[in-house]
């Protein structure tokens, strides 16, 4: 393995070529706030809230890999400014209501906003009215908390290898939908494992019959159940 | 040292706010001796004092034209306007509303079941605006407290701050919605 140096917020690093600056920032004890990247699954830089000044340049950190003599930067005041944006942005999209949500006090995007100090939304909230759809028998899906993170579309594919969620439209319009976009109750493909609602950042994905600030997520379950397929 | 004027507000919310207001104890023996509280539901004064007050907290959500009409007033007669929980901060579940006509909610909720007939008396009643607003997207606000509702000491931490001419250092879970 080639090794190389590189500098994140002016320290000088070590490390393996072929990482990623969110992976190598993580192992050296420097916080970069991310939202889709979850360990165990494939990343794809949805987010965006994750980026890092190289050299000048707005990166997401978690698909960007390390370079030598790469300089990174991860607190500059217009990395911390993007940040608050693309979060404010995610809330104004969706109906975050944290009084009213089944994962309040469970939330990521929740815990994003103190982290990020996001103080308000400076855009108008954009109100969105999708129907949720609870014809499964145990889970149901509220899209209008869904952050597009795509974690939900990753774990069925990549770890339970049902391929049940997917993408569909685009822009404001783009959802997660099960099987052919139809309802989740009747697509077949469906195992039931409940991956996607461990892993889903917010309330979007939960189980049913949980009262406001009941849920409480298990994202770190893919990174447990792929080490122990290592094993097998 | 002239004591520091304070006034609250109540527009589309709960109350929740000024109960978790009522809910900071002892630092109400300390807040004692050094603001003025004017007009407030906790009072029951309905108008500013002359000369205005130093600071407002402003509970709920824009949802109607009377709150526009007075927050608008509290701005012009305000130095500091915070918005006081998430209503005020961000329409929260008021705002839940928004997306549905307004003229659907009225028949919906004072229809012709009712002893009104689905006539409302305007002359009397303000009138729903087309969506509820947060407080800043109405006027400027100095400060946010968060919180469903806010908790004591987040509230007790921002009013100290500014009684000693400090910007309230609102950080981490101070931030917390919900």
């Amino acid at each position: 393995m080639e090794t190389i140096k590189l500098k994140i917020d002016g320290r000088d690093i070590t490390t393996e070529a072929g990482k990623t600056i969110l992976e190598v920032a993580t192992e050296n004890g420097i916080r970069i706030p991310t939202l889709c990247h979850l360990d165990g699954l494939e990343d794809v830089g949805a987010c965006r809230l994750c980026i890092v000044d190289v050299h000048g340049q707005l990166v997401t950190s978690c698909t960007t890999q390390v370079a030598a003599d790469m300089e990174v930067l991860t607190q500059t005041k217009t990395v911390k400014e993007y940040r608050r944006m693309i979060l404010e942005l995610l809330f104004a999209e969706g109906n975050h209501v944290c009084s009213f949500c089944v994962s309040n006090g469970g939330c990521e995007l929740q815990d994003l906003a103190c982290e990020l100090e996001m103080h308000s939304v400076r855009v108008p909230y954009a109100y969105p009215r999708n129907r949720i759809d609870a014809t499964h028998p145990q889970f149901l899906i509220d899209r209008d908390r869904c952050v597009l993170c795509g974690r939900c579309v990753r774990v069925c594919a990549e770890v339970e290898g049902a391929h049940t969620w997917g993408f569909a439209e685009r822009g404001s319009a783009a959802r997660v939908i099960t099987d052919l976009a139809v309802d989740w109750g009747a697509a077949e493909s469906c195992t039931s494992c409940g991956k996607c609602v461990d892993v889903c950042p917010t309330g979007a994905i939960v189980f049913k019959g949980a009262s406001n600030a009941e849920i409480l997520k298990d994202p770190d379950l893919v990174a447990r159940l792929i080490e122990r397929r290592e094993h097998e | 040292m002239s004591k520091v004027k304070i006034a609250t507000m109540w527009f589309s919310g709960c109350a929740g706010c000024h109960m978790s207001l009522l809910d900071i104890d002892e630092v109400f023996i300390e807040l004692a001796g050094r603001i003025e509280l004017c007009n407030s539901p906790l009072t029951d004064l309905k108008v500013f004092p002359e000369g205005g007050v130093d600071v407002t907290l402003i509970e709920g959500a824009i949802a109607n034209e009377e709150h526009l009409h007075l927050v608008k007033e509290a701005r012009e007669k305000t130095k500091i306007l915070i918005a006081f929980g998430d209503c005020a901060v961000t329409g929260n579940v008021p705002g839940m509303r928004n997306g549905i006509p307004t003229d659907h909610l009225i028949e919906d909720i004072y229809g012709k079941d009712t002893t009104t007939n689905g006539e409302l008396p305007y002359d009397v009643v303000p009138r729903l605006l087309d969506r509820v607003r947060p407080v800043h997207e109405v006027v400027p606000v100095e400060y946010f407290l968060h919180g469903c509702p806010p908790p004591p000491g987040v509230i007790a931490k921002a009013i100290l701050a500014l009684l000693d001419g400090k910007t309230p250092e609102l950080v981490g879970e101070d931030l917390k919605f919900g």
